[in-house]
This record gives structure tokens, C-alpha cells and sequence, in this order.
């Protein structure tokens, strides 16, 4: 559906993006994290067309953004971090206008009606837009990106500036739009990108960092498997039995969280989950709770913020 | 196109931009038809056509201030690259809202004639003949005009700049009688825009001066391509 393929962007002497490349399916939600300045901006708007990549090749669809822009654009849509609204138009205008910009060959009533109910600006669509409240403003934006059913959705920071009860609604939004469209969603709320996201690419200094599903690359699929445990009972004996499980490779001390529970993180190349219970309740212990437990993003983005993990997940 | 060329019209009568660039215009158009034919009592409207050209020196850059600087300004122009339009045809609607703003002003050319009609007997020949000469000295001013607002991200910056080199523009006769040089000074009056407007507002249509403007109204717009495109490589 989308292929980037070796991108690389400059802005004077500096590099904003080196030999960047990947693949995004048709269907997936891939969530494109990095710090400020790591490079998420520039590359969607290279993808979108915005602006032109020193060299490389982005294909939408099998359509080339340099060579056929105008096939490729209609593929795509668009809510960039700052949405391109005119504030002197009210928002029923201003859809129509985009409509019209974006050559959208659907019933344009029944069309602009259905995206406003989807993304809850039905009761605003007769209010001039500088009036709207930053909430509303995001959610027209959005709107503008819907139009046309685009089968690519490419939201930049589309949570930003929202309420608490703003950002569930427009995650909830987003998950439903996973389900039919292809999305790429950049955040710099890692939980965020963990709830909605598919797949991940951290991008760092203009590098891809680490890509991959979101459960390999946070440690819950594959590789090392963690278990947090709440056992009730005495924390040394309790340390001992979990200690001699066959196949245990760490055990972290938590501390007691309640009285006469404490709680620990074992680790395990396998699923150890049935031993694990048996050798418990053998020596008179009361599991609690017993979770498996992913590493968390927000450790991996910081490990590669601060160099000490490269290439991973690739 | 035809969605950004109807959006950009309108936005002018969303503002006051569009309603006091007319109301100036028609306004000064209107002095100088009182003062120069009725109250001398002639049907020549000619000094009214040459004074109007001063006067679109300061209405035209007002026109096209806000054509791309604004977008810039509030992002907007994301919206616009991304559509599945082409910038040669992003251009060509700014430039022809602002050239549809001017046949708008114009009007009032027409609105003297028939006021004329009433008390004698207007050559409608030499009128539509001026409001097709501003209309080639607008466009060109217009081209220029969307070229400098492609540069900046700020209105007023567009407007001072496309104002400046307007006056200069109407300045070349000046600077021409000035020169030394016979070959510059000959230059300078091949690209004299108040020369080959004057000649319009005489009656005296040559297709060589209908090219002129033509040329320089392409020349602009296919800079202002070329500049957003360069700006997307940047």
C-alpha cells in the first residue's frame, strides 16, 4: 500500500532524514514515534507530496509521488499537526470546498454528512471556524482527511491540545478508521501509540531507530517473556520456591503491595505460567495475581533516545 | 481549480479586503469622472483612464496581499499541495480571482459611461478599449503581485513589496530620460508600462503591446511555479 524506499531530506547542511525506508500494508495502523526534530513531520509530508525528498521514491498504491502525484494524492488523506483550516468559512463551506478540492465523486451531501456524525461536528457545521474551540478544530481537520474515503490516512499528531475525554473519543475514532482504512499515526504519547498502533517505527536524528509489531518490539511476543506476580505469603520463601521453577532467568523483587503480598517480575525464554502455579500452590502460597508483562514503550523509546539501543526490531 | 478560484473569490467579500478595494476604487474613479468630464463638461474621458492608473499601483497589491502569503501563514497551502491539483493550476485560480476582483472594479467604468449617456454622448468605442487596457495592465500587475505573495509568509510584507515595485514600474519613463546610455534608455522604454497604457487610453490598440502585457502576466505566473516548486525541494 505505501513503500518508502530510501528517503533522504536535507534542510541546508542538515540532515533531516538518511536512507529512510519502509513498507506499510493495506489495513495496518503503524504509529510513527521520535522526539522533536527527529524527523516524523518531514517524513509524512514527503509521503503526502507536501514537499520533495532529496532522493528515494515513495509509491502510494503502486503510484509514484514524484511521477504521478495527482493519482497518487488521491489515495491519501491528510490532517498535518497544524489542520489546514480557513477560519473564514464555516465548516459546512469548508468541507464542501475540500470536497471539491480533493475531486471526490460521491454524493457530496450525504457524504460531508455522514464523515460530521463519524467525527461529531454535525452540531458545529453552521459555525464559522475561528469561533470553533481547538477540540472542534482538530476534528474538522480530521473531517477534511476523511473526505472521499481515502483508502491511506496519515494523521500527525491528531490527539494534540484535546481533553482527557477528547483524546479517548478521538482514539476510539481512530481504531474504527484501522479497521477499514490503512493509517499512519505519529504521537509523541507513547501509551497512545501502544493503544492504537499495529506496528511502530521510532525515528531518531532521521534514522529509523527500530520497526516492528508492537508486541515484538515491547517484549510481550516474542523473545523474552516477563510475568508479574502478587503472591501472599513470606517474601524469602517465596523468593526460594520461584527461584528453583525450571527455566526462570530473573526474578525482580517489587516489594509488598498490600499486607502479606509482595509482588515480583520473573523472566523466561518460555511460557512458564503452568509450572510457575504448580510450584506455588505446592509450598502453600496464594497467587493473587498473576500478569504477563511487556517491556514497556516508553523504556524502548528512551533506551534509543539515548543510544543505548540501535537496529532493534529490524 | 474551479474549487480554489471560487474560495478565493468569495474570501474577498468574507472580509473587508474585497469591499473596500471597490468601494476605493469605484470611489477614486468616480472623483476623477466628476472633477475631469462632468464638471469641465466633456465626454473625453481620457485623463480619467490615465489617472486611474496610479490608482491601481496602490488597489492591486491589496488584491493579491493575501493569495499565498496567507496560506503559508496559517498552513492552509498544506491543504492545497496535497490535494490532487497542480500547482500551475493553484496559480492560475489565485491569479484569476484576483483579475475577476478587478473586472468588479471596473464596472465602474461602465457605471461612468452611462452616467455620461445622460448628458452626451460617450465613445463606448474608447471606453471598453480602457477597461481592456486595465485589464492588461491589472493582469500583469496581478501576475507580479501573486509572484511577491508567494515569497513571504506575511500579508503586509506582500502588499509594501508589490506596492514598492509597482511605484518603480511607473517610475521606468523617469528613470529612462535620466540614463546615459542610448541602449538602456531604449530598453527601459521597451518595458515602459505607462507608455503602452497611455497608448491604449489614446485609442490606439497595437497587438504588440497587448503581447507585452500578456508576456509579462505568463512571465510572473510561471515564476511563481517555479517558486513553490523550488520550495518544496528546499
Amino acid at each position: 500500500m505505501i513503500e518508502v524506499k530510501h528517503i533522504t531530506k536535507s534542510y541546508g547542511r542538515r540532515c533531516a532524514l538518511d536512507d529512510v525506508s519502509f513498507r506499510i500494508n493495506k489495513g495496518d495502523v503503524l504509529g510513527f514515534l521520535g522526539a522533536n526534530g527527529a524527523g516524523k513531520s518531514t517524513t509524512m509530508n514527503i509521503i503526502t507530496g507536501y514537499i520533495s525528498s532529496d532522493s528515494g521514491e515513495v509509491l502510494i498504491n503502486g503510484k509514484s509521488i514524484l511521477d504521478d502525484p495527482t493519482e497518487a494524492k488521491k489515495s491519501i488523506g491528510y490532517l498535518p499537526e497544524m489542520p489546514p483550516l480557513y477560519n473564514d468559512m464555516t465548516v459546512e463551506k469548508y468541507l464542501k470546498f475540500m470536497f471539491d478540492l480533493k475531486k471526490v465523486r460521491l454524493p457530496m451531501k450525504e457524504h460531508i454528512d455522514s464523515i460530521c456524525n463519524k467525527v461529531g461536528i454535525a452540531d458545529v457545521k453552521g459555525r464559522i471556524i475561528k469561533h470553533l474551540s481547538k477540540g472542534y478544530r482538530q476534528r474538522v481537520g480530521l473531517a477534511q482527511a476523511l473526505l472521499g474515503d481515502p483508502p491511506v490516512l496519515i494523521l500527525d499528531e491528531p490527539t494534540v491540545g484535546l481533553d482527557p475525554a477528547q483524546i479517548i473519543e478521538m482514539r476510539k475514532l481512530i481504531r474504527e478508521l484501522g479497521e477499514k482504512h490503512t493509517v499512519i499515526l505519529s504521537s509523541h504519547v507513547l501509551s497512545e501509540v501502544q493503544a492504537v498502533c499495529d506496528k511502530i517505527i521510532i525515528i531518531n536524528n532521521g534514522k529509523i531507530a527500530a520497526q516492528g509489531v508492537t508486541d515484538e518490539l515491547t517484549g510481550s511476543g516474542k523473545g523474552t517473556r516477563r510475568l508479574r506476580l502478587i503472591i501472599e505469603g513470606r517474601e524469602q520463601s517465596i523468593y526460594s520456591v520461584l527461584k528453583n521453577v525450571d527455566k526462570v532467568t530473573g526474578i525482580e523483587k517489587r516489594g509488598e503491595t498490600e499486607k502479606g503480598c509482595y509482588e515480583f517480575v520473573i523472566e523466561s525464554d518460555k511460557d512458564i505460567r503452568r509450572s510457575l502455579y504448580r510450584a506455588i500452590s505446592r509450598s502453600d502460597f496464594n497467587i493473587m495475581l498473576m500478569q504477563p508483562e511487556g517491556r514497556s514503550l516508553e523504556d524502548l523509546f528512551l533506551k534509543i533516545m539515548s543510544g543505548n539501543e540501535n537496529e532493534e526490531g529490524k | 481549480m474551479f474549487a480554489i478560484f471560487k474560495r478565493e473569490l468569495s474570501s474577498y467579500f468574507s472580509s473587508p479586503v474585497g469591499y473596500v478595494v471597490t468601494a476605493a476604487f469605484m470611489a477614486f474613479c468616480g472623483v476623477f469622472f466628476y472633477v475631469q468630464c462632468l464638471y469641465t463638461g466633456t465626454s473625453n474621458m481620457y485623463t480619467v483612464f490615465q489617472s486611474m492608473f496610479f490608482i491601481v499601483l496602490f488597489v492591486i497589491p491589496l488584491i493579491t496581499m493575501r493569495l499565498f502569503a496567507e496560506d503559508k501563514k496559517n498552513k492552509t497551502d498544506q491543504a492545497l499541495l496535497t490535494s490532487p491539483v497542480n500547482i500551475p493550476a493553484i496559480v492560475f485560480a489565485k491569479y484569476l480571482s484576483a483579475l475577476v476582483m478587478l473586472v468588479i472594479c471596473l464596472l465602474s467604468y461602465i457605471i461612468d459611461g452611462v452616467v455620461l449617456s445622460f448628458v452626451g454622448s460617450p465613445d463606448w468605442g474608447v471606453i471598453f478599449g480602457n477597461v481592456f487596457a486595465m485589464l492588461l495592465l491589472g493582469s500583469a500587475f496581478i501576475a507580479i503581485g501573486v509572484f511577491i505573495s508567494c515569497m513571504t509568509e506575511s500579508v503586509i510584507i506582500a502588499a509594501v513589496f508589490s506596492f514598492a515595485v509597482n511605484v518603480l514600474i511607473s517610475l521606468i519613463d523617469t528613470i529612462a530620460a535620466t540614463v546615459q546610455w542610448g541602449w538602456l534608455q531604449d530598453a527601459l522604454n521597451a518595458l515602459s508600462f505607462q507608455t503602452k497604457y497611455s497608448n491604449f487610453a489614446l485609442g490606439l490598440i497595437s497587438l504588440s503591446d497587448v503581447v507585452f502585457f500578456i508576456s509579462i502576466t505568463a512571465l510572473f505566473l510561471f515564476f511563481t511555479d517555479r517558486m513553490i516548486e523550488r520550495k518544496r525541494w528546499a
